[in-house]
């Protein structure tokens, strides 16, 4: 944590753009209560201690099993949830230190796509008034207009414009997903958190909706921090990637240094359980199982978070945090044997 | 790609119309609560239960107060359809003139008590920092001693709200608060647990993420999603109210004790349910009646006002 990517901030500048969001050192702790009198004996170590940019019109991939603590990151993130330590910059502004009215004025620019269509919309609510809330509470289009840039706005994820009169159990998964993403553009948002937004739709749907966040990144120039456990997915579709395990971030690379040179024990073991479409090459390479399950956030081993599982694991591991460092440049990786892990690599992807 | 994707959704999802009718929200619950079988009956039950206690009297013009004991204790008849009391006063007079104070009784106490409990359970349960002090608030009242908690009530507002109001109104206003403010903890507690868990979807998470007002995340995502229990409490705090106002008069402390409710005739006329048991029965079967049919029209109302169930 102690490096984190700001030494090289003007050069990774200089290559990528502008920076958009920064997140430095970002924390989020949730205390464990116990007893009549509720002390705290324990926190759950959701996000602990993450840094990291993402760039204007990227896609910043998110990946991790489930529990890592991706889902925290990017409510925390978009101040969803009150961090415990770190700074999130959006623009200018340090999110972190904003409160209030203030915040609420920001929030047109950071909008969220949820995971599950069927409990991010209001059962009760018609999708006309769904997608019309951001407008109505930013005082944006009234009357007639709103009713328009409604219509607008539901042609644009690929629905019609009389959907806006129905509820939204009357949809299909996907198309809810669409009136989800309908209600994140309603305020032309420049960044979006997407929480595994096609993770709970039909495979045959899932294909659809990337194609569909895809265009309107282009189209409305968004930026996406995209946060998926799918890995092939998320190769398709993001600039960059970042691999999270227990809190924290593992590896940090452009996506075909990842996907091609992995250096983490960790992304290795995640990549090798990808299966690889060549046949030859799948029935001959080596696979790196993972064993036991991920430890738990309110008890994370000491050292490097991995070392339960890794198998390169030595005593070294267990002692000292692996400093999150640059391999080479726009790679960055959190393991004390990154160079050696990254030689064994051939064999395994 | 667009026309496929149309196309491949649309067939696992919605049937086509050429037309989109235009569909009022008002219009729609009122149609799915017409198809609720139970809650048609207990709404026309209802309203003949109310026609009759209000316009009743003009088709059955007796005196309900009138005192005739050669006429006391008859059996029912033809000239007095549910019997008479030992007064010899016409028990169906009496039970349609109770109606009217059992009945508004009930439905204000009702509203006041439900009113009361959903604010109180919205608060505690959508504002952590007023929960602790909210649920204190609300145990302090459970256990309070009901019964001298009245008696002080009303010994202390009894005369300067019949000074202010008159009589009638004055205890009407009396009995409707105090019933209110002693019966809305179970709901309070009720609510406060279905916020809890509302609060917690996704749904409100998106309206935070909007930067939707804490005022409008409660009143359009908290309060329309925790109906259901609030509906139930609606439908018991009738029967809860129309039976503490008969308390209330047994005591002395409500309407006076010549004055007919449906409550009130039921216990005088427990004592003498050998001689003459219509009259314990025609005033408890309207309670029961009521108490049904508002739990039917709750009913209905739950089901009507859930899209999900509300068919197109
Ligand atoms: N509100 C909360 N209170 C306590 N623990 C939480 C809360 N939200 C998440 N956690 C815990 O934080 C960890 C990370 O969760 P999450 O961010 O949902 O992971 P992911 O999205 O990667 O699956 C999990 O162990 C989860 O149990
Ligand atoms: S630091 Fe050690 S335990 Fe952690 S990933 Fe590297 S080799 Fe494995
Ligand atoms: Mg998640």
């Amino acid at each position: 944590m102690s490096a984190s990517p700001t030494s090289d901030e003007t050069t990774a500048v200089a290559e990528n753009g502008e920076v958009l969001v920064s997140v430095r050192n970002l924390k989020k702790h949730f205390p464990i209560m116990k007893g009549v009198f509720k002390r705290q004996v324990g926190a759950v170590r959701a996000v602990d201690g993450v840094s990291f940019d993402i760039y204007r019109g990227e896609t910043l991939g998110l990946v991790g099993e489930s529990g890592s603590g991706k889902s925290t990151a990017g409510r925390v993130i978009l101040q969803l949830d009150p961090v415990t330590e770190g700074h999130v910059t959006f623009r200018d502004v340090d999110l972190t230190e904003t409160k209030g009215e203030k915040l609420r004025a920001l929030r047109p620019q950071m909008q969220m796509i949820f995971q599950d269509p069927h409990a991010s919309l209001n059962p009760r609510m018609t999708v006309g008034s769904i997608i019309g809330e951001p407008l109505q509470e930013h005082n944006q289009a009234k009357g007639k207009e709103r009713k328009q840039r409604i219509e607008e706005l539901l042609s644009l994820v690929g629905l019609e414009p009389k959907h806006a009169n129905r509820y939204p159990h009357e949809f299909s998964g996907g198309q809810r997903q669409r009136i989800g993403i309908a209600r994140a553009l309603a305020l032309n948002p420049d960044f979006i958190v997407c929480d595994e937004p096609i993770a709970a739709l039909d495979v045959s749907i899932q294909a659809q909706v990337v194609n569909l966040m895809e265009n309107l990144q282009d189209v409305l120039g968004l930026t996406y921090l995209f946060i998926s456990h799918d890995l092939s997915m998320v190769r398709h579709i993001a600039d960059r990637v970042a691999v999270m395990y227990l809190g924290k971030i593992m590896e940090l690379a452009e996506v075909e240094a990842l996907y091609n040179r992995p250096s983490h024990p960790y992304t290795q073991a995640l990549l090798s359980a990808v299966p690889v479409p060549d046949p030859e090459v799948e029935a001959t390479r080596t696979r790196v199982i993972l064993e036991g399950d991920i430890p738990s956030p309110a008890n994370p081993p000491p050292g490097c978070p991995f070392n339960t599982r890794c198998p390169m694991a030595q005593e070294r591991c267990v002692a000292e945090v692996p400093a999150f460092r640059e391999l080479d440049s726009g790679h960055w990786v959190a393991c004390h044997f990154a160079e050696e892990a990254r030689e064994k690599v051939k064999g395994i992807v | 790609m667009a026309t496929t994707r149309e196309r491949t959704e649309e067939t696992t999802g919605l049937d086509q119309r050429a037309e989109e009718k235009h569909r009022s929200l008002w219009g729609d619950v009122w149609r799915q609560f017409r198809r609720h079988k139970g809650a048609m009956v207990g709404l026309v039950l209802l309203a003949v239960i109310v026609f009759g206690s209000y316009f009743g009297p003009w088709f059955w013009p007796k005196d309900p107060f009138a005192i005739d004991t050669s006429l006391a204790n008859l059996p029912p008849s033809v000239e007095s359809p549910f019997g008479t009391d030992n007064l010899g006063r016409d028990v169906l007079a009496r039970v349609m003139v109770g109606g009217r104070i059992s009945l508004s009784v009930g439905i204000t106490a009702m509203l006041l008590s439900v009113f009361i409990g959903t604010a109180i359970g919205i608060l505690a349960g959508y504002f952590k920092w007023l929960d602790g002090w909210l649920m204190r608030f609300t145990d302090l009242f459970l256990a309070l001693p009901i019964l001298p908690l009245l008696l002080v009530i009303i010994m202390l507002f009894r005369d300067t709200l019949r000074a202010q109001f008159g009589p009638e109104l004055g205890i009407f206003l009396l009995v409707v608060f105090v019933i209110g403010i002693t019966s809305w903890m179970q709901t309070a507690r009720i609510v406060r647990g279905e916020v809890l868990s509302v609060k917690e979807e996704e749904f409100v998470l998106a309206a935070n993420s909007i930067g939707t007002r804490k005022r409008n995340v409660i009143f359009r995502h908290v309060l329309p999603n925790v109906l259901s229990p609030v509906m139930v409490a609606a439908a018991l705090g009738v029967a809860v109210a129309i039976i503490t106002e008969s308390a209330l008069s047994f005591l002395g402390l409500g309407f006076p004790s010549d004055f007919p409710t449906w409550g009130r005739l039921v216990t005088d006329a427990k004592d003498t349910i050998n001689i003459t048991p219509a009259r314990v029965i025609w005033p408890g079967m309207m309670i029961s009646l009521t108490v049904i049919s508002v739990n039917f029209i709750g009913d209905g109302l739950r089901d009507a006002l859930d899209p999900r169930l509300r068919s197109r």
